[in-house]
């Protein structure tokens, strides 16, 4: 192909130096848009790959990935605000755990800095993790959907699997609190310690903390779904736009390559979070945690040294996970508005 | 049969998580963050991006603070975009039922 007839399909980035395949940076933008709506995260482990593979070089593709998360939180968290999916009180008391936690757990690492063995245990750490998230997620749903074929129903939420959170919400040690949106009546100190712990992981790992925070918030908090999803997001928006300033000033930040994909995740949030409207709140859980096990075959992966074989496995699974959502969020709203259509027509 | 299927299945498989390899991007091993970048303003014309990419090169602390504020105001005025264009397709964007099952 000619290059010279397809140049305006480039966009030059003035602080990388390097012209960007920029209909690709809107794509990114769009599927990180989708999947982060939808589960409530902030999407570093599916944006990173996708830069380096667009051309950026990984120190630019991370500082580049999270000044675009902040942005694209920010829209994701206006949409589940409308519907009433933010719980910001809890949002809030929960931010101070994750800053007393990720600087614990950034403590850790340097620890294990010195002693020189920082790379494998983060790792194999982190593969663990996930490893025990998508098995929770997973017995979950098993032990959930046992319930209901035999007619077996826990609270008003229906049949549940696991309750370790009804445990928790037990230790009322004052103040306890009244968080409205997410209907928990429990101590401060659970939110706060739940948050520390994630904060601490999310620290030791070098990760923004979405993936771990949102089931924290189901099992250990007790917060409905789509509740943690919407909550999730406004902690993810603050911890980006503070991760897009430290890394703003260590130089690794291509902004013009931020506002092209924060121009594709403004459409793609809409969906991914709109999509949460027509899901039940285990269709999100287990999608979840496919996402999670395809994230831990990555890592593995990574880890002997097939980097580009760890992206093929990212991309192709947010490619399907966004099309999966969409598909969830185009015959939500047909169904609706065929509905809406009918009462009108019923009406009149 | 089946053995030839396998075959070819797992030669599928590993050309498509190997190939890759060949199109991975400068500084894919992590070496990147030994570069010392440096925005070369020689090729920008003029405008917000020219100050921007000056800024980056001598004042870095000014320039993370425009990167958090026009983020933010790119992100909410996307936001609020958005949210006007949905409003018009007729979408219920205020209430949901949380149905977990």
């Amino acid at each position: 192909m000619d290059l010279s007839t397809t140049s305006w399909l480039y966009m030059y980035m003035p602080i990388a130096g390097m012209n960007i395949f920029w209909p690709g940076l809107v794509l990114l933008g769009f599927a990180v848009g989708v999947v982060g709506g939808f589960f409530g995260m902030a999407g570093a482990w599916m944006v990173t790959p996708g830069l380096n593979i667009l051309g950026f070089p990984m120190a630019f593709a991370i500082g580049t990935d999270i000044a675009h998360i902040a942005g694209k939180s920010m829209i994701s968290t206006m949409r589940h605000s409308k519907f009433g999916n933010v719980d910001y009180k809890l949002g809030i008391v929960m931010l101070v755990g994750t800053m007393i936690g990720i600087e614990c757990g950034a403590q850790i690492i340097m620890y294990l800095e010195r002693i020189g063995k920082v790379g494998s245990v983060v790792r194999w750490a982190y593969v663990l993790l996930l490893a025990f998230i998508a098995w929770t997620v997973f017995y979950d749903y098993y032990k959930a959907h046992s319930k209901k074929k035999s007619g077996v129903v826990d609270s008003e939420r229906g049949s549940e699997g696991i309750t370790w959170y009804k445990t928790l919400q037990k230790i009322n040690i004052p103040p306890v609190m009244h968080f409205k949106h997410a209907g928990l009546v429990c101590s401060i100190w659970l939110p706060i310690f739940v948050s520390f712990l994630t904060g601490v992981l999310a620290g030791f790992l070098g990760i923004g903390g979405g993936m771990l925070r949102m089931p924290a918030l189901i099992y250990l908090v007790g917060c409905p779904t789509h509740i943690a999803v919407g909550t999730d997001l406004f902690e993810v928006m603050i911890s980006g736009l503070y991760g897009a300033f430290t890394y703003s000033l260590k130089g690794r930040i291509e902004l013009v390559a931020v506002f092209v994909m924060l121009t594709g995740a403004a459409i793609g949030a809409q969906i991914g979070t709109v999509a949460t409207k027509y899901s039940q709140g285990y269709g999100i859980r287990v999608v979840f945690g496919i996402a999670v096990l395809c994230v831990m075959i990555s890592i593995i992966l990574k880890q002997f040294a097939f980097s580009a074989a760890s992206a093929v496995v990212i991309l192709g699974t947010i490619t399907i996970i966004c099309l999966y959502i969409m598909r969830v969020m185009i015959q939500g709203a047909a169904k609706e508005l065929r509905e809406k259509k009918a009462s009108d027509r019923a009406g009149a | 049969m089946k053995r030839y299927a396998k075959t070819t299945a797992a030669t599928l498989v590993a050309i498509l998580l190997l190939a890759p390899g060949l199109v991975w991007a400068a500084g894919g091993g992590g070496g990147g963050q030994d570069l010392v970048v440096v925005a070369d303003t020689r090729i920008i014309g003029f405008g917000f991006l020219k100050y921007l990419a000056n800024l980056y090169n001598t004042n870095v602390t000014v320039f993370a603070t425009w990167a958090v504020v026009l983020t933010a105001i790119y992100g909410s005025a996307l936001g609020f975009l958005m949210d006007f264009i949905m409003k018009r397709t007729g979408i219920d964007l205020t209430s949901r039922k949380i149905v977990e099952h």
